[in-house]
C-alpha cells in the first residue's frame, strides 16, 4: 500500500497536523451551530425542519472540511452549506414556510402604554410571506448582521443586488405593519390586533 | 413643569432620529435570530459531531 511506503516520521507528522486541524474544525463548527439554527429558523419557519436542515448541513460540511480555510468564517462557510441544502430542498418541495404557532410569544415592540405590543411570531410571520431571495438577504444583514459584502458572497450574487433585495424585504415589512396587513395569529384577538397596528400605523409613519 | 420639557425635547428628537434610519420593528429582526441563538442546544448536535469524529478515528 502506498501508505506504508511513505517513511514514518513524515506520516506520523502529517496525522499530528490533520487532527489538530480536525480538532479545531469541530471546535469551531460546534460553535455555529446556533447560529444555523437561527438563520433555518428565519429560512423555513419550522423548528423542527430548521434542525433537520442544520444535522444536514452539519454532516454536509463534515464531509466537506479540507475545503475550510482555517482563519476565515465558519459561520458564513457554513451559512453557504446550508442555503444550499434549503434551496435544493425547496425544489422538492419539502420545505413550506409556516410559521409554528406553538413557538412561545416574545414581546418584540412594546409602544408605550400599549397593552399588546408586536411579538415576535409577528414578525417572523411577515417575514415568512417574503420571497425566499428577500427573505434571506433580509436575515443575513438586518438579522444575522453580514455586511451587505459578505451577505452577497454568502448567496453567490453581486452587493447591489443584496442591497436591492434587503431594501425590498425591509419596504415590504413596513407596508404589511403601516397597513395593518401583517398576517395575523389563527388564534389573535382580532381589536387588539387592530389596536397594535394603529399605534405601530402612527409610530412607523411618524419615522419616514 | 420648566425642568421637564427640554428633557422630553431632546428624548423625542433622539428617537425621531433613530427611527429615520431604521423603524422600530427592525430591531425585532435581529432579536428574532438572537432568540434562536440564545436557545438551549438540542444534545442531538454534539451527538452527531461525536459520531462523524468517532467515525474517522476508529
Amino acid at each position: 500500500m502506498a501508505e506504508a511506503a511513505r517513511p514514518q516520521a513524515e506520516t506520523k507528522g502529517e496525522t499530528t497536523a490533520a487532527s489538530r486541524n480536525a480538532i479545531a474544525f469541530k471546535r469551531e463548527l460546534t460553535g455555529v451551530i446556533p447560529h444555523l439554527r437561527a438563520f433555518a429558523r428565519g429560512l423555513c419557519g419550522r423548528p423542527d425542519l430548521a434542525d433537520d436542515l442544520v444535522q444536514e448541513t452539519l454532516l454536509k460540511a463534515w464531509a466537506a472540511q479540507e475545503r475550510f480555510e482555517p482563519g476565515t468564517s465558519m459561520r458564513a462557510w457554513t451559512f453557504v452549506i446550508l442555503r444550499n441544502a434549503y434551496l435544493t430542498d425547496m425544489r422538492r418541495n419539502r420545505f413550506r414556510a409556516e410559521y409554528d404557532e406553538t413557538v412561545a410569544e416574545r414581546v418584540l415592540v412594546a409602544p408605550a402604554g400599549q397593552e399588546s405590543p408586536l411579538h415576535l411570531s409577528d414578525m417572523h410571520r411577515a417575514l415568512l410571506t417574503l420571497p425566499p431571495e428577500r427573505r434571506e438577504a433580509l436575515l443575513l444583514v438586518g438579522a444575522g448582521g453580514f455586511s451587505y459584502e459578505e451577505a452577497a458572497q454568502i448567496c453567490q450574487c453581486a452587493v447591489g443586488t443584496i442591497k436591492s433585495r434587503v431594501g425590498r424585504a425591509r419596504a415590504a415589512l413596513a407596508q404589511m405593519i403601516d397597513t395593518g396587513q401583517l398576517p395575523r395569529r389563527s388564534t389573535g384577538d382580532a381589536v387588539a390586533h387592530d389596536a397594535i397596528m394603529h399605534e405601530l400605523d402612527t409610530t412607523v409613519q411618524s419615522g419616514h | 413643569m420648566s425642568k421637564d420639557k427640554p428633557m422630553k425635547t431632546l428624548g423625542a428628537r433622539r428617537r425621531t432620529s433613530a427611527r429615520a434610519k431604521s423603524p422600530e420593528w427592525a430591531d425585532g429582526l435581529r432579536r428574532l435570530y438572537d432568540s434562536v441563538v440564545e436557545e438551549p442546544l438540542p444534545d442531538s448536535f454534539a451527538q452527531l459531531l461525536d459520531k462523524l469524529d468517532g467515525d474517522e478515528h476508529g
